[in-house]
């Protein structure tokens, strides 16, 4: 069993929700990456989302668009990340770790030595955030095979048909946008979502998580209540900025706690697929 | 009276029937979007592909073009500048003379009244040189809509003159810092703009670059371009041209005018692309000359990226095409091998500019001003009846800052 799917077997026995932190690969600096990932995971991380910073995120807000650009300046790589996440596995080898970027960088290595090296790595799923499932069947293969999980989005103006297109090739689990726009915006009207997810459960036992828009402990438990996984990025990325990169690890640590404690707190409405 | 050669038409040809349905020019193109985007994306495509099938939109799209536009533009022999230089007879399409001064307006008149069909009341663009935002923000004017155009602030500052015509047209300029600060930035920015905004919003593409149906539609709408030159050229030339030439940035006004002439496989099919301080020196724009494929605001192309995959900073004097990526019709037929590219330095292009004022009294852009120059190099090796047919895209009012400060003089 791959550690994505132990950890929502785990989760859905002790019926609570994932937390998935999000923050960017580098950001401050690419030598406090393996500290933020056993901050947050010593935080109650269940997974970590690992951004890899590209020069055009186009379907990020400001908040990870600055992340971005810091930990580019500051000279991180797409392998850069990968040594960190090897170098963090051999302290953890449970907690899984999903990178989170663009085509790009990720093509500018090429497919297979990007699988193989994500594998060697120690990486349990990637999500190319501009490779939609019909763009990218290759792709989907080639780190398929090398036992890594293709995770794709899905959105409130997703068709029923494309719905059923993710379902089908879907791994580790589905990320719901939880809102029309970029990362970092705010308002989310979560019975809406709860309708939404309702609708993808239909159509796929893979886990469905819950993006963008999360930005306090209540938001995050009322999703807890009937999602399988509530991610937080923007907001720790906005307390990372604020401190200075010694600090970050442990504040962005402090914040999490916050919403570990009200996820592992909510009440469950649904039964975790 | 010019001493015509005998022509022999060459056999067409294959048919170029791009791109597929799914927007793919060979390897290139593609919708490479988040999901976020795929709904709004596929609206477009349907309204499109119901419109351009429609008479009425196409009558009303025709006599738009005529009477607000003011098309069919000329195509002129510049006959001056052909004696000096002593070879071939080079023609100039005339879309400096269309309204807004270049060829842009072609465009955006097509998507507003796709807009306007599709209920949309607000239009947004992003802009480089500022004259997709000034079509833009003309044709919002024309139809009565909301218009808010995204603009690095580096472009910014080198075209104030742009950014106050738009908002004398009635538009909201946004000024983008993020990244380099300039086209390719202003374009993820319009692109969040559209992704939050998608119910009552159109998304104005200005170059044939984006996710399908942007590379598709862009070069449908310039295509008449082309279109006009096929009928022009023989009567004022008395032949198709043995060569047309168009500078590229992101590629609408090549593809405009390289259209209609692809199936010809007797006429040779130039773009002129940014080698701005000279390709040696890192410091150009000439993705499909020193670039590699990638994935880059929705599309499969080429791109100017470092070995870890990320974009790199441009370089050219003509703000409009500074930008790392290109059209992916254009990077196919690179690879076909039935377009070829070449680059211009900044300084060529301003010897060209300067050339062709005092020769024809034509004051060109500076992006267009590379493809004359491209013609005055190719002009002297060629025969005095060959023919060149250069895409004059554009006029040169907006760059006499630039002018002047590369001249030394502040005016």
């Amino acid at each position: 069993m791959s550690r994505i799917a132990a950890v929502f077997a785990k989760l859905s026995a002790e019926g609570r929700a994932a937390l998935i932190p999000f923050v960017t690969a580098g950001d401050p600096a690419p030598a406090g990456t393996v500290a933020m990932l056993r901050a947050l995971v010593g935080a109650g991380a269940d997974v970590v989302e690992l951004g890899v910073p590209f020069s055009d995120p186009m379907a990020d807000g400001p908040t990870i668009q600055r992340s971005s650009e810091r930990a580019l300046a500051a000279g991180m790589t797409l392998a850069k990340v990968l040594d960190a996440v090897a170098e963090y596995r051999r302290e953890d080898d449970v907690t899984p770790i999903v990178l989170m970027g663009y085509a790009n960088p990720i093509e500018r290595m090429g497919h297979p030595a990007f699988a193989a090296r994500a594998r060697a790595a120690g990486v349990d799923g990637v999500l190319v955030v501009d490779y939609p499932p019909e763009e990218c069947e290759d792709w989907a293969a080639a780190i398929s095979d090398a036992g890594i999980d293709p995770i794709f989005l899905l959105s409130p103006t997703s068709s029923a048909l494309r719905i059923d297109g993710v379902s089908r090739i879907a791994r580790g689990y589905v990320y719901y946008v939880s809102l029309k726009g970029v990362s970092g915006a705010s308002n989310i009207d979560t019975s809406d979502v709860e309708a939404a997810i309702a609708r993808i459960r239909a159509k796929t036992d893979v886990p469905v998580g819950v993006g963008f828009g999360i930005r306090d402990a209540g938001t995050a438990a009322r999703i807890a209540g009937f999602a399988d996984a509530v991610v937080v990025g923007s907001r720790l990325v906005e307390e990372i900025e604020r401190s200075s990169p010694d600090e970050a690890p442990a504040r962005a640590g402090a914040v999490l706690a916050g919403f570990a404690a009200a996820v592992a707190a909510a009440p469950r409405k649904a039964p975790v697929a | 009276m010019q001493m015509r050669a005998p022509r022999v038409e060459r056999e067409p040809a294959a048919s170029w029937d791009f791109p597929d349905e799914r927007g793919h020019f060979g390897p290139y193109g593609g919708v490479f979007v988040a999901e976020t985007l795929q709904a709004a994306l596929g609206e477009l495509k349907d309204a499109y592909e119901t419109a351009r099938r429609d008479p009425a939109f196409r009558a009303e799209l025709a006599y738009e073009l005529e009477h607000y536009v003011g098309r069919p533009s000329p195509v002129y022999h510049a006959k001056r500048l052909s004696d000096e230089l002593g070879g071939a007879q080079i023609y100039l399409k005339r879309e400096d003379l269309n309204h807004t001064g270049a060829h842009k307006v072609n465009n955006t008149v097509g998507q507003a009244l796709l807009a306007r069909r599709m209920g949309k009341p607000r239009v947004i663009a992003e802009t480089g040189a500022g004259q997709h935002g000034v079509a833009t923000a003309t044709v919002a004017a024309r139809y009565g809509m909301e218009c808010v155009v995204y603009m690095g602030t580096e472009d910014v500052a080198r075209q104030a003159q742009n950014v106050y015509r738009m908002k004398l047209l009635g538009a909201t300029v946004v000024p983008v810092s993020s990244g380099s600060r300039t086209l390719k930035d202003a374009l993820n920015e319009a692109m969040r703009d559209w992704v939050t905004n998608v119910s009552n919003t159109f998304y104005i593409i200005g170059t044939v670059a984006g996710p399908h149906p942007y590379p598709m539609m862009v070069r449908d709408f310039n295509a008449v371009v082309g279109k006009e030159c096929v009928t022009q050229m023989p009567a004022l030339a008395g032949r198709q041209p043995d060569v047309v030439l168009a500078c590229v940035g992101g590629g609408s006004n090549a593809m405009g005018i390289f259209h209609a002439y692809i199936p010809n496989a007797g006429v040779r099919l130039m773009g002129v692309e940014a080698g701005g301080l000279g390709i040696e020196t890192g410091k150009h724009a000439a993705t499909l000359s020193a670039g590699s494929p990638g994935v880059l605001h929705g599309n499969r192309t080429y791109l100017m990226q470092d070995e870890n995959g990320q974009i790199t900073e441009t370089h050219s004097i003509s703000a409009g095409l500074d930008y790392p990526g290109v059209g992916p019709e254009h990077a196919w037929l690179k690879d076909t091998g039935r377009a070829e590219y070449v680059s211009i330095t900044d300084d060529e292009a301003l010897a060209a500019f300067h050339r062709l004022c005092r020769t024809e009294g034509i004051i060109p852009a500076l992006e267009s001003s590379h493809a004359v120059a491209q013609a005055m190099k190719l002009a002297p090796t060629m025969a005095k009846d060959r023919i060149l047919l250069v895409n004059l895209s554009g006029r040169g009012d907006k760059d006499m800052h630039t002018v002047a400060k590369a001249s030394g003089l502040s005016l």
